[in-house]
């Protein structure tokens, strides 16, 4: 593959090199050589713009083709349905877009390419023109405002209807820790200044408060399916993104404030492995990785589909590492995981 | 307003220069451009390109060794294989030195100052000494730059954007301790040299435009390089005092941008500061800097569309608005870099609405390219290629600003390589070509006649054409594809194991585009001593440059300064007959006085 693409790649320079060596040699025929362009350097130019164009949407083509099927699968939370098709249908005029005018520019640059005696139009302005192209992005626009606003609006919208899931989300160079509220479903109040390591107090927990005796602290993100989920989010030393891109849900994780962020998984871990595009995906990358296992390389274990928390802000050395893995399950399963769970109380009480 | 005569007619006998005065600390503009050419784009863009190719590498075969990252990277690259820290600290300085060195001080600097007096008819800067000033200034805050690669912790790390608390902590990363100093200190004389270069710019149009020479007449590369510098006053001084508060929060304890740190076991005394007040400061900057470093471009590309297609540009009038609109907008787009940042979502909303009205004057500015190369004559020479390769790496750039620039779709693209693809084709290699067609533009007036070789420029535009896209194309591809950026490597996540053959493409393609800038500089360093003198108006442009002689001259015309009767934009201009104006010439030069039955068209 990589050996294919390096080829291609090669055999397009090649060609072009071959096409300039000859409007070099083309260009020495004539007696008196001028590094103005002649008649013969604008034909071989013009062409290769129309060869250009080509080109253009050749990469376009090979890209879809090649890397379509790369990109996330369908959105597993409420609003990602939304936002996927708000995308799709922004993408669909960006291609519009691309093709026509792609082709016109270059297309001109072919067709009127210069001629010694010939006479260019003298087109200065025309108000109907310049008028109807400043119209027609104003109203495109206009619908691509309104609509993301309106999502933006219902996606930000962060409010306490329908008995959320509280959930904080704890950035720390270079690793997430998440906090549930416990059976009061209502965090603990927590700062840094009250982080104690001997204590494994890590998040800084006030112990005093109530509500945070029954808070659980874990390095893995079960989410039951269907249940709206507030993530409250915290960063202890620097900047981090709680990037979760199966769920188009992303926000910083700012030192000194409190961020948020709400969705609704819809899809189960269980459920997107059964995904065919998902399971198109598992077995390319476990070929891969079955031939890195066969030549004795590392990080060649086969891999099972699972959705991800990534850090998305510049970090620090191990930004590239900085991961928890989510998972999305029933109602029961998550009841009996987080029952398993144990509560910062029992914690304290284990390290006295 | 325009001024003539200023007391400069008894110029060109009573200097005696020195090779110091001539070549060094020179006042002479033509001379200064030719200093921020050289040091802003053939030496900083070398080391600029050649670390993007370091870290691409790294991307392609992540965790292999490469004898030449032991050779540049030395200990950072313990037996060849690049470290995590030195890749962080690549990427910044990639960023940094590309924005800010080659694509702002020298796009703007080399052409500003060579072609702001010789277009407007003056005979030099409205303060030498200032502008000789700025270079200098310029040229030691690349100084500190380029020492800053070479200090123990390694140089600043922590992104171009410089967000604290990382940048603020050394003890979150290496980068942010020496390195980090120097980075901002270097910025901090950059943003002074960039105040004086402006002011500068924009006094010298407004005051000593030749008689004639009304706003309307002047040629777009003018109206860009003049909005250019005022956005520059505006915004710049942001930038200063976001540098000055990080300066004093990292060394003398503020808590500006500081608040509720815990670190390597200890919580630090910062309190009530807040990163996100660094952020919109910075992007106060940061967005207009973007069209700091398109509008010249945007400008070059309009001159060198007009005159190499034998056709006035089409819209002029529009051209002007939809910079000055540009101009405009800009200054309140920022917010688009922060819409999950934690700011108030309310406020996102409003920042998507300005940013998605940027697309109307820009969307206004690409058909008018278009218009024009309709119905041209078009003399393809390098130039010329690399405005047309402009506007479509502008458009293919731009449109994706769509999705970036809505608050929802941002989202799940934010930070990730669709971002870097996106401003990499709008701002980076679009400002690029128009600095390369500025070059093979101009090079004639820069070095006394001499043209730089086309076939060499040919070779060097299609390469560059096709490697640009072959880069970039793919690179969304990975964006939306879920891979951040600014990690050092994807190896990490199996579910970006499939995307390694992508990087390695990319890859490919930006060692061959980056030879090809090989070509380039190698013709422009031959054509310097060896290049074909060409005619004094080689391309047959209308504006005044050409008509200045092709030797260098203090104060650039040798007689009286020629006035001026007409726009820029009088190619193929006819009468009612369809006789050409000047009979057996296309063009009109502006120095030209209406002739019998001509009309002026208002336009």
């Amino acid at each position: 593959m990589t050996a294919l693409l390096t080829l291609s790649v090669l055999v397009l320079v090649a060609i072009a090199i071959w096409q300039m060596t000859k409007i070099f040699e083309l260009s020495q025929l004539k007696a008196e050589s001028t590094e103005v362009a002649t008649d013969s350097d604008n034909n071989y130019n013009g062409y290769l713009l129309f060869g250009f164009l080509i080109f253009i949407y050749g990469i376009t083509i090979f890209s879809f083709a090649k890397y379509n099927k790369m990109l996330l699968p369908e959105a597993s939370s409420a609003h990602g349905g939304e936002y996927d098709q708000l995308m799709w249908v922004s993408f669909a005029i960006i291609f519009f877009v691309q093709t026509i005018t792609q082709a016109l520019l270059h297309y001109f640059g072919y067709k009127y390419r210069g001629e010694e005696g010939k006479k260019a139009l003298f087109f200065a302005d025309n108000d109907r023109l310049e008028f109807i192209w400043t119209i027609i992005p104003v109203i495109v626009l206009a619908g691509l405002i309104l609509w993301g606003l309106y999502s933006w609006t219902n996606i930000m919208d962060i409010n306490d209807e329908d008995d959320p899931l509280i959930v904080e989300l704890y950035a720390q160079q270079f690793n997430w820790s998440a906090r549930y509220g416990g059976e009061d479903n209502v965090l603990g109040d927590a700062s840094v200044r009250l982080i104690d390591i001997d204590r494994a107090n890590v998040l800084g927990l006030d112990e005093a408060d109530p509500n945070g005796a029954d808070d659980i602290i874990v390095k893995e993100l079960h989410l039951p399916v269907g249940r709206k989920v507030n993530f409250m989010m915290r960063s202890q030393d620097v900047l981090h993104s709680a990037y979760m891109p199966h769920f188009r849900a992303q926000m910083n994780c700012v030192p000194g404030m409190i961020t948020q962020f709400s969705f609704t998984p819809t899809i189960t871990t269980e459920e997107i492995r059964l995904n065919p595009d998902v399971i198109e995906k598992v077995k390319r990358t476990n070929a891969i990785r079955a031939k890195r296992a066969a030549a004795g390389e590392p990080n060649s274990d086969p891999w099972e589909y699972d959705y991800i928390l990534l850090c998305n802000k510049i970090c620090g050395k191990s930004h590239y590492n900085m991961q928890m893995k989510i998972i999305v399950e029933t109602e029961e399963e998550y009841n009996k995981w987080i029952a398993e769970q144990a509560t910062f109380k029992e914690t304290l009480a284990t390290v006295e | 307003m325009s001024a003539t005569e200023h007391g400069h007619e008894d110029h060109g006998h009573h200097h005696k220069e020195t090779f110091v005065t001539k070549y060094i600390f020179s006042q002479d503009h033509k001379m200064i451009a030719k200093q921020y050419l050289i040091t802003g784009v053939l030496i900083m863009g070398f080391i600029g390109i050649a670390m993007s190719l370091l870290f691409r590498m790294q991307l392609a075969w992540p965790g292999e060794s490469f004898s030449v990252f032991e050779a540049f990277l030395g200990k950072w690259a313990p037996g060849g294989v690049m470290d995590a820290d030195i890749y962080l600290a690549l990427v910044t300085m990639h960023g940094t030195i590309m924005v800010f060195f080659v694509l702002t001080a020298g796009l703007s600097g080399t052409f500003s100052n060579l072609l702001i007096p010789l277009q407007i008819g003056a005979r030099d800067m409205a303060s030498g000494f200032l502008n000789m000033l700025s270079f200098w200034m310029f040229f030691v805050s690349a100084v500190i730059m380029v020492i800053s690669l070479f200090v123990e912790a390694g140089p600043a790390a922590a992104g171009w954007t410089i967000y604290p608390p990382l940048s603020a902590l050394p003890m979150a990363q290496p980068g942010s301790g020496a390195g980090m100093t120097l980075w901002l200190v270097s910025m901090a004389i950059f943003i002074a040299s960039s105040l004086l270069g402006s002011l500068n710019y924009i006094v010298t149009v407004l005051n000593l435009r030749t008689k004639g020479m009304s706003m309307t007449r002047l040629p777009l590369t003018i109206w860009a390089f003049f909005v250019t510098a005022v956005i520059g006053v505006i915004s710049f001084p942001v930038l200063l005092s976001a540098a000055l508060l990080l300066i004093m929060d990292r060394s003398f304890g503020t808590s500006f941008f500081l608040s509720d740190i815990f670190i390597q076991g200890e919580v630090l005394h910062y309190q009530g500061g807040s990163p996100v007040l660094f952020e919109h400061l910075f992007w106060f900057l940061g967005h207009p800097e973007v069209y700091i470093v398109i509008l010249p471009a945007m400008g070059i590309v309009s001159e060198v569309m007009a005159v190499n297609a034998r056709k006035p540009i089409f819209g002029y009038r529009a051209m002007i608005a939809s910079i000055l609109a540009i101009a405009f907008l800009s200054t309140i787009v920022w917010g688009h870099h922060m819409f999950i940042s934690g700011m108030n979502p309310f406020l996102g909303s409003v920042f998507t609405f300005t940013t998605l009205l940027i697309a109307i004057p820009s969307a206004v500015k690409a058909f008018n390219w278009i218009t024009t190369l309709w119905k041209g004559n078009l003399q393809l020479n390098p130039g010329m290629l690399f405005s047309i390769g402009m506007v479509s790496t502008f458009i293919t750039g731009g449109l994706t600003g769509i999705i970036l620039g809505d608050s929802t779709l941002d989202i799940n693209v934010h930070d990730t390589y669709f971002v870097v693809a996106h401003f990499h084709l709008v701002m980076g290699i679009s400002a690029l070509y128009g600095l390369f067609a500025g070059v093979y533009h101009w090079f004639p007036k820069m070095f006394e006649g001499k043209m730089m070789n086309k076939n060499l420029g040919y070779v060097h535009f299609w390469i560059t054409a096709i490697g640009s896209y072959g880069i970039f194309f793919p690179m969304h591809f990975v964006g939306m594809a879920g891979v951040p950026r600014r990690y050092y490597e994807n190896t990490a996540f199996p579910m970006f194991d499939e995307l390694t053959n992508v990087q390695v493409l990319m890859t490919v393609f930006a060692i061959i585009t980056a030879g090809a800038q090989l070509v380039f500089a190698f013709n422009f360093i031959r054509s310097i001593f060896y290049g074909k003198k060409g005619p004094l108006n080689p391309w047959k442009a209308t504006t005044l440059e050409w008509t200045a002689p092709q030797e260098h001259i203090h104060g650039n015309w040798p007689g009286a300064i020629p006035h001026v009767h007409r726009w820029a934009y009088d190619y193929s201009k006819t009468h009612e007959n369809g006789e050409y104006i000047l009979p057996g010439q296309d063009f009109v030069p502006q120095t030209v006085p209406l002739q019998d039955n001509e009309e002026e068209l208002n336009h």
